[in-house]
């Protein structure tokens, strides 16, 4: 074991320095948890149900040993010498609670009726919430380098998926909404992303230039930046709304918007409102990406004799190039949540399934909605960030 | 030859740089010294047209800087800042290479002018080349600066405070390398300073500037022994004038022959190093030697005699 030298070095009396303390309270939280109802059966779809503690949620044995998987878990987070082991013990809880999970779906589900319905309940988020967090502590430590986190970002998607292409979860409830609506939730993932990603790419076309155009002039900048801090203002909600009869008034006006599918309500005004808000997260990275430049690097830059175009591209655009990026990272993960709101307007996307669910009151619907949009901006961002470490030039690392 | 003539630049109805004429022998180093505010960065910036002149003109060998694109002039003109100005994302040769790359070289020619550079400067190019700034020391940043400043053998390099950054002791052997540097490639620098000891030390010529005028261009020991004006008296220091003259005199000039008593000086030393010899030990003389080899003594009488010599034409009073 490559730490022991280190645990032998230490005094005696210093024995809690083998703990980490957000360790400990990950395992208090997590043991709470326990305490807490697992999983709620419900009699049908939209009925208030009943929570089960998780020894009520399976034949004993299983219980017993997907709860040890939890509690070792749980244990080896609490020592601090050996974060690759914390990372583990987070895996493992997280196999432990998701095996309990599939466990309890066929004995609770035998004798509950064709229209029952088991959810995962506040215990089981509230352990996932905690293993995760322990896992985000222990990457900390480690400090993965930019392929590795996204090798882990491949790792862990590959493995959510294994687990739902299995068909152990299929009688989950939220499965059992998703199940009913497979092409819808195909459609809104590709419009979801369209949305977002489409968004982020036209602010970009946009907002880059217009940032180096307000560097530039001090005037510009000056009439730009109030104006789109004011735009970022605008609660969302209402700029869907205002979108609506704008947009309606210009597929009636101009000629040919109807047929390139302008219209009041749908794709075109969801796309129009999340094009402002990335407006200024974009510019005022750009700025200060420029701003951070060495003034010294830019005097030598025209001083040696390069032209304007040369020194933005060879020397101001490399520089601030990291933190245009970091603009870009914040507008994606800002419009992947954004874009639920379009559902509102029909603009499609995982809000569409959020809404439905909210007029239903099938909790399980928002959440097929609203998990999937999570896991979405998770992954955005982890992206952007290898993304923004990757582009930061070899001297300024 | 740079020839600047009568340039004056106006800034807001003041007169920053006030009808400027003084010309820069090719291969020689002329210092510009002034107070801050003297209009000293002004006067240099219009030479690469960074501030272009209200008025007036400069030639590059014989050809009006107006008449070139300023991108194009830059390109054969060096330029060395306060603080380096290296591009912190390119390697150490990237950045020595970077005006060669503008004028479109071939990569081999970069290259190879590269190494030759950072061998000039002591820096062992296999060990440098790949570096990026940050992990260089401020006196090898500033060597670097310099370096890319003369990458493509500018027709002039114009400084401006480029040892303002290092601590006395690099800076020392900053200007003792830049000297030495010159005289090898024979190169023509324009430096700004307002340091009127570095002016000395490097300068064939020192010009002094107050309140956007030229007040003094002269030789240093012009400038030491014959102050144009209170001003530049007092540039020089009133107290230390002396000695910065004894500082300009190699003891060639007062060899005598004959022997002294203790450990001889080269001749290539000056008297200021031969006063503070005789002071420290006592002596009233000290032997000289060429090459190791005794050639004859300089006398501490010979040495207040020179002294006076100027002193007296200095007698005087300086104009205001």
């Amino acid at each position: 074991m490559t730490a022991a030298p280190d645990l032998r070095a230490r005094p005696a009396g210093a024995a809690s320095a083998a703990f980490s303390p957000p360790g400990v309270l990950f395992a208090v939280l997590g043991l709470a948890s326990l305490a807490l109802p697992f999983v709620t059966l419900r009699a049908n779809r939209i009925v208030l149900g009943e929570g089960l503690a998780p020894w009520a949620a399976a034949p004993g044995a299983f219980v017993a040993f997907t709860l040890a998987a939890v509690v070792l878990g749980l244990g080896l987070g609490v020592q601090r010498g050996r974060p690759w082991l914390r990372f583990g013990g987070s895996l493992l809880g997280l196999a432990g609670i998701v095996t309990l999970l599939a466990l309890a779906l066929p004995y609770l589900l035998e004798e509950a009726g064709d229209l029952a319905r088991v959810s995962p309940a506040a215990g089981f988020w509230c352990l996932a919430l905690v293993l995760m967090l322990l896992m985000a502590d222990a990457l900390s430590a480690l400090r993965p380098g930019p392929w590795l986190r996204l090798g882990l970002l491949v790792a862990v998607l590959g493995a959510l998926g294994l687990v739902l292409a299995s068909g152990a979860l299929d009688r989950l409830s939220i499965m059992l909404e998703y199940r009913g609506r497979a092409d819808a939730f195909a459609q809104a993932a590709w419009r979801h992303v369209a949305l977002s990603i489409g968004s982020l790419a036209a602010a970009a076309a946009i907002a880059f230039p217009l940032g180096i155009a307000c560097h530039r002039s001090g005037r510009l900048r000056r009439a730009m930046v109030p104006l789109l801090s004011f735009v970022q203002t605008i609660p969302s909600l209402a700029m869907f709304g205002i979108m609506i009869p704008l947009l309606a008034w210009v597929a009636a006006t101009v000629p040919g918007a109807r047929e390139v599918g302008i219209a009041g309500i749908g794709f075109a005004p969801a796309f129009l409102a999340l094009l402002l808000y990335s407006l200024l997260p974009v510019v005022a990275n750009t700025l200060a990406g420029l701003d951070a430049v060495p003034p010294a690097a830019r005097e030598a830059a025209t001083g040696m004799g390069m032209t304007a175009l040369q020194r933005l591209r060879s020397v101001e655009l490399p520089l601030a190039l990291p933190v245009m990026l970091a603009g870009l990272r914040i507008v994606l993960v800002q419009n992947i949540g954004l874009a639920v709101i379009a559902g509102l307007i029909g603009g499609g996307g995982f809000g569409t399934f959020v809404f439905q669910g909210l007029n239903q009151t099938a909790t399980d619907l928002i959440l097929l909605g609203a998990l999937p949009t999570v896991v979405m901006a998770l992954s955005a961002a982890i992206v952007m960030d290898v993304a923004v470490e990757l582009t930061a030039p070899g001297g300024t690392r | 030859m740079i020839e600047i003539d009568e340039i004056t630049k106006i800034y807001q109805g003041q007169r920053a740089v006030d009808a400027v004429s003084t010309t820069i022998e090719t291969g020689t180093i002329a210092c510009i010294v002034g107070t801050s505010g003297s209009g000293k960065t002004t006067l240099l910036r219009m030479i690469n047209r960074l501030v272009e002149p209200t008025s007036g003109e400069v030639r590059l060998n014989g050809e009006a800087t107006s008449a070139m694109p300023p991108h194009l002039l830059r390109r054969r003109i060096g330029y060395a800042i306060q603080g380096h100005g290296l591009f912190p994302h390119h390697t150490v040769a990237r950045n020595i290479g970077a005006v060669p790359r503008l004028l479109g070289w071939p990569k081999a020619k970069i290259a190879e002018r590269v190494d030759e550079l950072l061998d000039l400067f002591g820096m062992e190019p296999s060990q440098f080349r790949a570096r990026y700034p940050a992990a260089l020391s401020g006196g090898q940043q500033q060597r670097v600066g310099v370096a890319r400043a003369l990458a493509s053998r500018p027709d002039l390099l114009l400084m401006d405070e480029p040892f303002g950054a290092l601590d006395p002791i690099i800076r020392a052997r900053a200007q003792e390398d830049l000297r030495r540097i010159q005289r090898q490639l024979g190169s023509t620098i324009l430096l700004v300073t307002h340091d009127m000891e570095e002016a000395i030390r490097l300068g064939d010529k020192v010009c002094v500037m107050d309140g956007g005028k030229l007040v003094q261009d002269a030789a240093p020991t012009r400038i030491v022994a014959d102050p144009a004006s209170r001003f530049v008296a007092e540039m020089v220091g009133d107290a230390e004038r002396p000695l910065r003259l004894l500082s300009l005199i190699p003891l060639s000039d007062l060899l005598e022959p004959g022997e002294a008593p203790g450990d001889p000086l080269d001749e290539g030393a000056n008297l200021r190093d031969a006063l503070s010899a005789c002071l420290w030990t006592g002596r009233e003389a000290v032997p000289v030697s060429r090459d190791g080899a005794p050639v004859g003594r300089v006398t501490l009488e010979a040495i207040r005699a020179a002294a006076l010599r100027h002193g007296a034409t200095d007698d005087a009073p300086v104009p205001a």
